[in-house]
């Protein structure tokens, strides 16, 4: 199949300027796009418990008690900007930047995604302490066997970052490297995504409906 | 070298347009909730609007799929796995509500 050259992968490109690391890149970056399709899907089918059990709630406490926009909004804002930094990440390798530049927006990257699970925590803290627990309710095993699985994706994220950081900074930016990093923004990017469906399906329709 | 960063700033320009998007799309979902209140379907509605878009905005301006011929295959891949996504979430929510109604466990 003929591919123009300006496009053969999902995902900012690296383009002419690193042929080997695109080379590279073109086959097992599709491969990585369906692993997350594939890994879309899982996410679907907790998607779809959660939308079955929004009414189990069994007396236990409901998304009126237990859900904190306020810190919704705020873990929404940090994980949208680090989708942004790891943008200019991958921005910063393709056009030659220094390497501190990249090493910078990693580094903003990391503290954003940390932050998000920090937030994050102190909700299911928050949950905890108000009676939801996930053995309460067929309600709140949904909740806590979807919201979690994304908070586990993003700190897996988190160490690929580290493990990345630290492999650049031992080899330097080899072909290999660079194709880890663009598999790398697309699976930040795709936690995003995923993200999204979690505040409007779990957050929002959990208090419209719930 | 000149059109090297020119390229670098238009990419640049379409991360930032696409996390601007979202922002204002975020902001937008937030505020109907804020002032609007979550208890109406209609507002529901808005919302889920808002976050389809949303979906659409990030996908073209982070992950770059759009219909380029060249980034074809990716937005096939996307748009069969939604399909099997939506089979399986259309598929489960009608089964289960109707058996919930059989059930009596909610009213018809």
């Amino acid at each position: 199949m003929k591919r123009a050259p300006t496009h053969s992968y999902p995902g900012l490109n690296l383009g002419r300027r690193h042929p080997g690391a695109d080379k590279a890149s073109e086959v097992v970056t599709f491969g990585f796009w369906v692993f997350l399709m594939s890994d879309l899907v899982y996410f679907g089918l907790m998607f779809a418990i959660y939308i079955t059990m929004i009414d189990a709630q069994a007396g236990g406490p409901g998304p009126h008690e237990l859900f904190d926009l306020k810190s919704i909004f705020a873990q929404t804002l940090i994980l949208l900007t680090s989708s942004l930094t790891v943008g200019l990440a991958m921005l910063a390798l393709k056009y030659n930047l220094p390497r501190s530049r990249i090493v910078l927006w990693f580094g903003v990257t990391l503290v954003l995604g940390l932050s998000f699970l920090v937030l994050e925590i102190r909700d299911f803290v928050a949950m905890a302490d108000k009676g939801g627990i996930p053995q309460r309710s067929g309600f709140l095993s949904a909740f806590y066997g979807l919201v979690p699985l994304h908070g586990l994706h993003v700190a897996a994220g988190c160490l690929w970052l580290i493990v990345l950081g630290i492999q650049l900074r031992l080899m330097g930016l080899t072909d290999l490297l660079m194709s880890r990093v663009v598999r790398l923004a697309l699976f930040w990017h795709f936690l995003d995504l995923i993200w999204i469906g979690i505040i409007t399906i779990v957050y929002f329709g959990g208090l419209t409906y719930g | 070298m000149d059109r090297r960063s020119e390229m670098h700033r238009r990419e640049r320009r379409r991360y930032v347009i696409g996390y601007g998007g979202s922002l204002l799309l975020t902001i937008a979902v937030f505020s109907i909730a804020y002032v609007f209140g979550i208890e109406t379907k209609g507002v529901y509605l808005a919302i889920g609007l808002l976050g389809l878009a949303q979906l659409i905005v990030q996908l073209v301006y982070f992950l770059h799929i759009d219909r380029r011929r060249s980034s074809r295959e990716d937005l096939d891949l996307v748009l069969f796995s939604t399909l099997v996504l939506l089979i399986i979430i259309v598929g489960t929510v009608w089964i289960m509500g109707n058996l919930a109604v059989r059930m009596h466990t909610i009213p018809m």
